[in-house]
């Protein structure tokens, strides 16, 4: 109970913070240690799978992202007019933060029935933990996931696909002076090459 | 001992109006996709909370599948804002009008 209202509170103080930042790289810190939180508050909702999930896909891959368009955005703005100097007033508090973040990261691991008792159990009560009858585990996800829900995960990876070539197709072109000098037809120039072969 | 889960749904529909309020008050798009997040994440965490309540584990499938599609919302949303970027070098959402009627 004590965690559950310490992770609520850090949530919503960072969610704020993360809404309230006026640079977006201290938006996207907010982002990270709500990501943490919000993975840690999964773990005591005995969702292993999606505690893994969140840490792998939002604070490692979304958020890289976002940290990746905002280099992009402000290469050449200079968004560091103060130089270096600005880093040892940030280290103390960015060191506490991260240690908060972290043992209560401990803390809920230490605290989640993972292997003293399954609080929760789907189908049985004679599973070890891991097991497929262990509500939460990996292994009741994985069969959930592969045997009744095949078919939305087949069209998510569908959905995936049609994410990367739509990105591709938007951002992946070359840099806009090239583009401008293109030829705007470029398969007519084909057909005499096809006729020089016959 | 557990807590109940009506704490939880509080908790999820907080961050969902700390999301939209990000969305509705800021302009800077960067902001704006961070705050798509969040509702995101307190979407998934209803849906987890409510899968525990049950002891049924579809809401932990349906959570996953709300991660993938945000992964591909906040490709997608990143590759417009570097294109709208590209094309007019300014990082707010009130200016960018092209498709105003």
């Amino acid at each position: 109970m004590i965690l559950f209202w310490a992770l609520a509170v850090l949530l919503i103080v960072s969610a704020v913070f993360t809404v309230m930042q006026k640079s977006p790289v201290h938006s996207v810190v907010g982002l990270l240690i709500n990501f943490v939180i919000l993975a840690t508050l999964y773990l005591t909702l005995n969702a292993e799978f999606i505690f893994v999930i969140q840490i792998v896909v939002y604070s490692g891959a979304i958020l890289i992202l976002f940290v990746f368009v905002i280099a992009l955005l402000s290469s050449g703005v200079g968004p560091f007019p103060e130089g270096p100097n600005r880093l040892p007033r940030i280290v103390a508090p960015a060191a506490i933060v991260i240690l908060a973040a972290f043992g209560f990261l401990i803390y809920g691991l230490a605290r989640a029935p993972l292997g003293v008792l399954p609080a929760h159990i789907s189908t049985s009560t004679s599973g070890e933990v891991g097991q497929a009858n262990v509500f939460g585990s990996v292994a009741d996800f994985g069969s959930a996931l592969f045997s009744t829900h095949l078919l939305p995960f087949e069209i998510t990876a569908f959905i995936l696909m049609v994410a990367v070539i739509g990105v591709v197709m938007l951002a992946g072109d070359a840099a806009p002076d090239r583009t401008r000098h293109r030829p705007k037809r470029r398969p007519r120039k084909r057909e005499p090459i096809v006729k020089a072969n016959r | 001992m557990p807590v109940d889960i009506s704490y939880y749904v509080i908790l999820s529909a907080v961050l969902f109006f700390i999301g939209v309020a990000g969305v509705i008050l800021r302009r800077n798009p960067l902001i704006v996709l961070m705050s798509i997040e969040l509702i995101f994440n307190a979407a998934n965490l209803a849906l987890v909370a409510f899968a525990r309540e049950w002891s049924n584990n579809a809401g932990h499938i349906f959570a996953f599948l709300v991660i993938t599609v945000a992964a591909a919302e906040a490709a997608i949303g990143l590759a417009i804002v570097v294109v709208v970027f590209r094309r007019s070098k300014n990082v707010d959402v009130d200016e960018v009008a092209g498709l105003r009627g």
